[in-house]
């Protein structure tokens, strides 16, 4: 594709913001076309080799105010528009949700505030792809396994926030872009207007999977959005409902595959191995092979001063359960320990 | 007694060396510092620093004693005399900047992220992160007090750290009285108000030791107690270093002067000591205000 | 300028030429010695930092992972951006001001010449540990050049810390090289070199030198406070010791955003040398054109958080900012009519420096009317971190710093060597380069506005087709750097004889020597009238 312009976007914001961009670009252009023909008219008129005569003037007062002045109105002419805007986009009361957003190396997390809706959302391009061992898809690297949902036309306060790194939150659509900084909590708003998918990828340097941490809006209907709360919360219910289940082997290492490769893949390679001097391998490890609640342990608290992040909060105690199971017995592991969700609750009090 | 022309110094061998000691103490610095917080030991950086650090002494040693060399045997003019002033001015300018990248540090905090931090001001939202957390300066209750304690105490500014201003700013009047001893040419009172302001100097520095000490043992105040330890050892640690510094060179212009260097009108390296005497007095001051009393 | 020579080139006790054999260049205090050291240097971390830039955009020629692995990729985009920085641009405007500043002011060499070996020889003992990082566990530097907090210190690879000290190292080695040329200028000039009859190249040299001894302490402490926060325990970075992660943002940008004007001022300065000569036309505005220089380095201390536009600043500090970086752009189009109107109605040759810094004068107002438009904060929220900011740096950068560093490479060449250089060769440098520089670094203005973050090894289809333009763009630039060396290296061992004045239209202390200048000019100081 060769898109080269930015987005009109799908909220009013965004299209002022548009105008504004589309201003100032034909302001520059209309300043390059005088300053550059009066340059190229001297190259071509007043060459040597055309017997071009140098004169004598070098200083003239006047002229030199003259064109201090003129940029400096025209800077004003700007500048009026865009403090509007600004002034607009800074503008976060009266919302009508409230969604906490925060960065996480490598993905994202949005809470409903007040909805009881708390979910992570990661990319969900397979490794092949970007391995180039398979087709790469028609929205590579954008897409997400949950969406952020929003209903149409309600405006949106979101609050950023990140739990490692400084992460950046960029929607194109909803010219919304703002940084996720551990500890503190930035501002903004979006009002979408109409329904549809809207992409974007996070925009602040956060270590090796920067690249790799898409945002896909999914916009709905009031209704449609209303269905997906209600679902999404009996979801979560089920959710911890099977915590309290038993689970067989085979169920939890089916379901641990699955996680492993989401949460723990990237650093520790689909194959146990690791990376070596940056990631340790689990297939072999005493880590894995040893001490269970150890094991339990660092997977629910991390590692302090390593990239090992604590995963009790990311991950609900069904699928830590089924990582730590699978890790105990995948790539020749062969323990034969399952660990229950039970185990996990428990230990997590 | 100076020549007519600028004196250019023919090739040296000291700052190519310098240049090696510099980097022996940042490789063993780096190693040093790397095994202490990784608790590995055995490292080879304690050697490499202590080698270059001795040998950047020896090179600064050699080199001055040439450029004094020089100066005592008239080579230098007017002239060189004010590439010297220059140079001394630009690099007490750089000095301050130095200090003012730390003193907006403690501005930041306390005017703009404590608060916020806190609930108040414009991100006052981020208080949701920091649930019952509020905003004081000094800080004593940290917004995650497991991980970074925050101080049971701070330091009074009327005992020590007042001790310590007058300490400080009466080296600065001896130092001057030197000074002025020096373009009259009365030696014997050089040698005394040098000797004076060097002692003042260094009680300043026993003071701060103790204080240090008092601060880690007994009131909890240590690096790892949130902004406020950080800011305050950041600040008053330089400010200690550059003391020592200071000290050290007015032992060495001491030591000169009693081997009889400087006279009145040719006393450039004394003079470059005592405004850096000066620039470290000031920088105190704005520490005794900002960091102790407000 | 009218200079006149007093009969006496080169008298008395330097009369002697340099050394014999390396030591020449280890022990020198000549300040052309030290230049050509300067100059050497900066060209081989262009060639380092280049060829970290070629394997970027190997990598992001096509989507998809081909040749490194991300964690390496963000390696090289930072040591690129730090290289290229810190080892090209600034050695290379010191190095020319070492060689030129002495002679354009009449004095027998720099204030303090032994010094001025120091800050030299610092630098490839603080690049050769920054370098070896590469290789240490963990890998070296993976945080961007901008280095945030707390990526790059809770987070960093062990090796951070000696990129802390490497960066402490070459802070010291520009301060000291700073208070020289400062030093110099104040105090060196021949009598009647009075500070408005300075060339335009030393004016720039001394706001820089100026700027430089401001910001560079403060790069220092901020690197200082990284360096507690990673090992000792503080919280200056950190929200849960009441510290803030932005905090270093600001510190790092008040020395970050004079920095880059650090890399342009000089280059301001070479280019108002080269033109009037070429037009042979006196340089337009001379007065003003001091006074825009200084009115930009002023401003560059208010305008810094306007690389921070997106971390959330309370608003009225983003008006503040974003008013005062607009307000840049007066003073800097006052020195770009300058430029023009000493074109016009000029007498105009095309050599090889007169071409490069005509396409400095063009390429350079393209980069700062992008900045002017990420000037304007709301807009900035659609193009900031995308690659609309890497087509504004490197538009101000690579056809800005580095095409004035060439321009002015071949416009003293024939000064230093005393051979003329090949202008075949030099024009087809040039046009070569011209149309690499553009190939490469226009296609990014649509890529960022399309929506490519930047600092990614990887991308979404609809970005595919502008990064593989972009990425042959850059390998014909990369490339057709080999003449530029190669040039420089025929243009000292052979070549027609140069003459003093060397170019048509050249005034200036500099062409009133010899070619090749001796190696001891103006022991006693020329009259100027
Ligand atoms: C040589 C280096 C150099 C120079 C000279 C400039 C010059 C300018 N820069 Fe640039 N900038 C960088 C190097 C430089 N920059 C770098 C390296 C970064 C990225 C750092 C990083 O994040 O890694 C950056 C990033 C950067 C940003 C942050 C973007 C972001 O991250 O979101 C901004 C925002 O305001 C900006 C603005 C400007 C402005 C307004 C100027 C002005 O000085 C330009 C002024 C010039 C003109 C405007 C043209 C000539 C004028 C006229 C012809 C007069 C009439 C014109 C008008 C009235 C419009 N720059
Ligand atoms: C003056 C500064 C400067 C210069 C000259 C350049 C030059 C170039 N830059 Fe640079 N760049 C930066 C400063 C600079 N850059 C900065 C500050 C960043 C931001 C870093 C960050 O995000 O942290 C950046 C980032 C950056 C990116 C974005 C990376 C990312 O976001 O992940 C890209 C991508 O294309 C890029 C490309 C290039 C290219 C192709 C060149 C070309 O112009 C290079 C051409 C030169 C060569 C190719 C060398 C030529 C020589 C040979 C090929 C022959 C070899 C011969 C011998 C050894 C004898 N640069
Ligand atoms: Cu998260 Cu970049
Ligand atoms: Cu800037």
């Amino acid at each position: 594709a060769w898109e080269v312009n930015i987005t009109p976007g799908a909220t009013a914001i965004a299209r002022e913001v548009y105008d504004l961009h589309m201003i100032i670009f034909w302001i520059c252009v209309a300043i390059g076309v005088v300053v550059f023909g009066v340059m190229l008219w001297s190259i071509i008129h007043h060459r040597k080799s055309r017997g071009a005569e140098a004169r004598n003037f070098h200083e003239n007062t006047a002229v030199e105010i003259l064109w201090t002045l003129i940029p400096f109105v025209i800077l004003i002419a700007m500048a009026i528009p865009a403090t509007a805007t600004l002034i607009k986009m800074y503008d976060s009361t009266d919302a009508d949700i409230d969604i906490q957003v925060t960065g996480y190396q490598w993905k994202w997390r949005y809470q409903y505030l007040g909805q009881d809706i708390d979910f992570f959302s990661s990319l969900s391009t397979p490794r092949e792809q970007i391995n180039n061992e398979a087709a790469k898809g028609e929205n590579y690297l954008l897409e997400v396994d949950n969406p952020l949902v929003l209903p149409v036309g309600k405006k949106v306060r979101f609050l950023f926030t990140a739990a490692d790194v400084i992460h950046s939150w960029w929607v194109p659509d909803l010219a919304v872009k703002k940084d996720a900084i551990p500890g503190f909590i930035n501002e903004s708003w979006a009002i979408p207007e109409e329904p549809g998918i809207y992409r974007g990828q996070c925009t602040e340097l956060c270590g090796r999977d920067h690249g790799f941490m898409p945002i896909v809006v999914e916009v709905k209907p009031q209704a449609e959005f209303d269905q997906w709360l209600a679902d999404t919360r009996s979801a979560a219910q089920a959710q911890a409902a099977a915590a309290t289940e038993e689970w067989t082997l085979e169920q939890l290492m089916e379901r641990g595959e699955q996680v492993y490769n989401t949460s723990c893949a990237a650093c520790h390679q689909a194959s146990g191995q690791g990376i070596p001097g940056a990631f340790p391998a689990l297939a072999g490890s005493p880590m894995v092979t040893t001490d269970i609640d150890a094991h339990i342990n660092i997977v629910l608290h991390g590692k302090a001063g390593t990239a090992m992040q604590a995963f009790g909060a990311q991950l609900n105690a069904v699928d830590l359960a089924a990582v730590i199971t699978y890790e105990r017995n995948a790539w020749g592991n062969d323990t034969g320990d399952s660990v229950n969700p039970q185990r996990i609750t428990e230990l997590q009090q | 007694m100076s020549s007519a022309a600028y004196y250019v110094p023919n090739q040296s061998r000291w700052p190519i060396l310098a240049s090696i000691a510099l980097f022996l103490m940042a490789v063993g610095a780096g190693n040093l510092i790397n095994d202490l917080s990784a608790e590995t030991s055995g490292g080879v950086g304690v050697w490499f620093l202590l080698l270059g650090a001795l040998c950047m002494m020896a090179i600064l040693f050699a080199w001055f004693r040439n450029v004094i060399n020089e100066s005592m045997s008239g080579l230098y003019n007017e002239q060189m005399d004010r590439s010297y002033r220059w140079g001394m001015s630009w690099f007490i300018f750089s000095e301050v900047m130095f200090f003012a990248a730390f003193f907006g540090a403690l501005f930041y905090v306390r005017t703009l992220a404590v608060p916020w931090l806190g609930g108040e001001g414009d991100k006052g939202v981020s208080n949701m992160l920091w649930e019952g957390f509020q905003a004081q300066w000094p800080l004593m209750t940290t917004p995650d007090m497991e991980t970074f304690p925050g101080p049971q105490e701070v330091i009074d500014p009327w005992h020590l750290p007042l001790i310590n201003t007058v300490l400080l700013v009466s080296s600065s009047f001896t130092v001057t009285l030197a000074h002025k001893a020096l373009k009259v040419g009365e030696r014997s009172r050089i040698v005394l108000w040098l000797a004076a302001t060097v002692l003042l100097g260094s009680a300043f520095l026993v003071f701060q030791a103790y204080e240090y000490i008092e601060a880690y043992h007994d009131l909890g105040l240590t690096l790892q107690s949130g902004v406020y330890g950080a800011t305050f050892f950041i600040l008053t640690g330089f400010h200690g270093l550059h003391v020592t510094l200071g000290s050290v060179m007015l032992l060495i212009i001491w030591l000169r002067v009693l081997r009889g260097h400087f006279d009145a009108d040719n006393h450039f390296a004394f003079e470059a000591v005592t405004w850096y005497w000066h620039f470290v007095d000031v920088v105190w001051v704005g520490l005794f205000l900002f960091v102790y009393i407000l | 300028m009218d200079t006149t020579l007093s009969p006496t080139v080169d008298t008395t006790e330097h009369g002697h030429g340099p050394a014999k054999g390396l030591g020449r260049w280890f022990f020198t205090t000549n300040h052309k010695d030290i230049g050509t050291l300067y100059l050497w240097f900066s060209l081989l971390m262009f060639l380092t930092g280049g060829c970290m830039a070629l394997m970027i955009r190997a990598e992001l020629f096509q989507p998809g992972l081909q040749l490194v692995q991300p964690e390496f990729f963000n390696q090289m985009t930072t040591m690129h951006g730090l290289i290229m920085v810190f080892g090209a641009v600034m050695p290379a405007f010191v190095g020319l001001a070492n060689w030129m500043i002495p002679i354009m002011v009449g004095a027998p060499d720099m204030a303090l010449p032994r010094m001025n070996n120091w800050s030299f020889w610092i630098l490839p003992f603080a690049f050769s540990l920054m370098l070896s990082t590469l290789f240490m566990e963990g890998g070296g530097p993976n945080f961007g050049w901008t280095f945030y907090a707390p990526l790059s210190t809770t987070y960093a690879p062990p090796s951070v810390t000696f990129f802390i000290f490497a960066i402490h190292m070459m802070g010291f080695s520009s301060i000291m090289g700073a208070i020289n040329i400062i030093a110099t200028i104040l105090n060196m000039r021949a009598p009647g070199m009075t500070m408005m009859k300075l060339p335009l190249f030393v004016w720039t040299w001394l706001i820089t030198a100026f700027l430089l001894i401001a910001v560079m302490p403060v790069l220092a402490g901020v690197v200082t406070m990284m360096l507690m926060d990673i090992h000792f325990g503080t919280s200056f970075f950190n929200a849960a010791g009441g510290g803030d992660p932005v905090l270093f943002q600001h510190v790092f940008w008040f020395f970050g955003h004079p920095e880059v004007y650090i890399m342009i001022l000089p280059a301001f300065g070479i280019v108002s040398e080269i033109i009037p000569t070429f037009a042979r036309k006196k340089l337009f505005g001379y007065a003003s054109m001091v006074y825009a220089t200084s009115s930009i380095a002023l401003l560059s201390f208010l305008v810094w958080a306007h690389h921070m536009f997106t971390v959330g600043l309370p608003l009225a500090g983003e008006l503040f900012f974003m008013y005062a970086t607009m307000l840049i752009a007066v003073p800097t189009g006052v020195k770009v009519f300058n430029w023009v109107a000493t074109m016009f109605h000029g007498s105009m040759t095309f050599e090889t420096p007169m071409l490069f810094a005509l396409a400095f004068v063009v390429l350079f107002t393209i980069g700062g009317f992008s900045g002017l438009m990420l000037a304007i904060a709301p807009a900035d929220f659609q193009y900031h971190d995308t690659y609309f900011v890497v087509a504004h740096f490197h538009y101000v950068l690579v056809p800005g710093a580095i095409f004035s560093i060439m321009a002015g490479a071949y416009y003293w060449l024939p000064k230093w060597t005393g051979h003329m250089l090949n202008e075949r060769l030099g024009k087809a440098h040039f046009w070569l380069s011209f149309i690499g520089v553009n190939v490469t670094f226009f296609p990014m203005h649509f890529l960022g506005l399309a929506g490519m973050p930047r600092r990614i090894p990887d991308y979404a289809l609809q970005f595919a087709d502008f990064n593989a333009v972009a990425s042959v763009g850059a390998f014909i630039f990369g490339l057709s750097q080999l003449l530029f060396v190669y040039n420089i290296i025929s243009c000292i061992r052979s070549g027609e004889r140069a003459t003093d004045q060397v170019w048509e239209g050249a005034h200036g202390l500099e062409w009133t020597l010899p070619s090749p200048a001796p190696y001891h000019t103006f022991s006693q100081p020329p009259v100027i009238k």
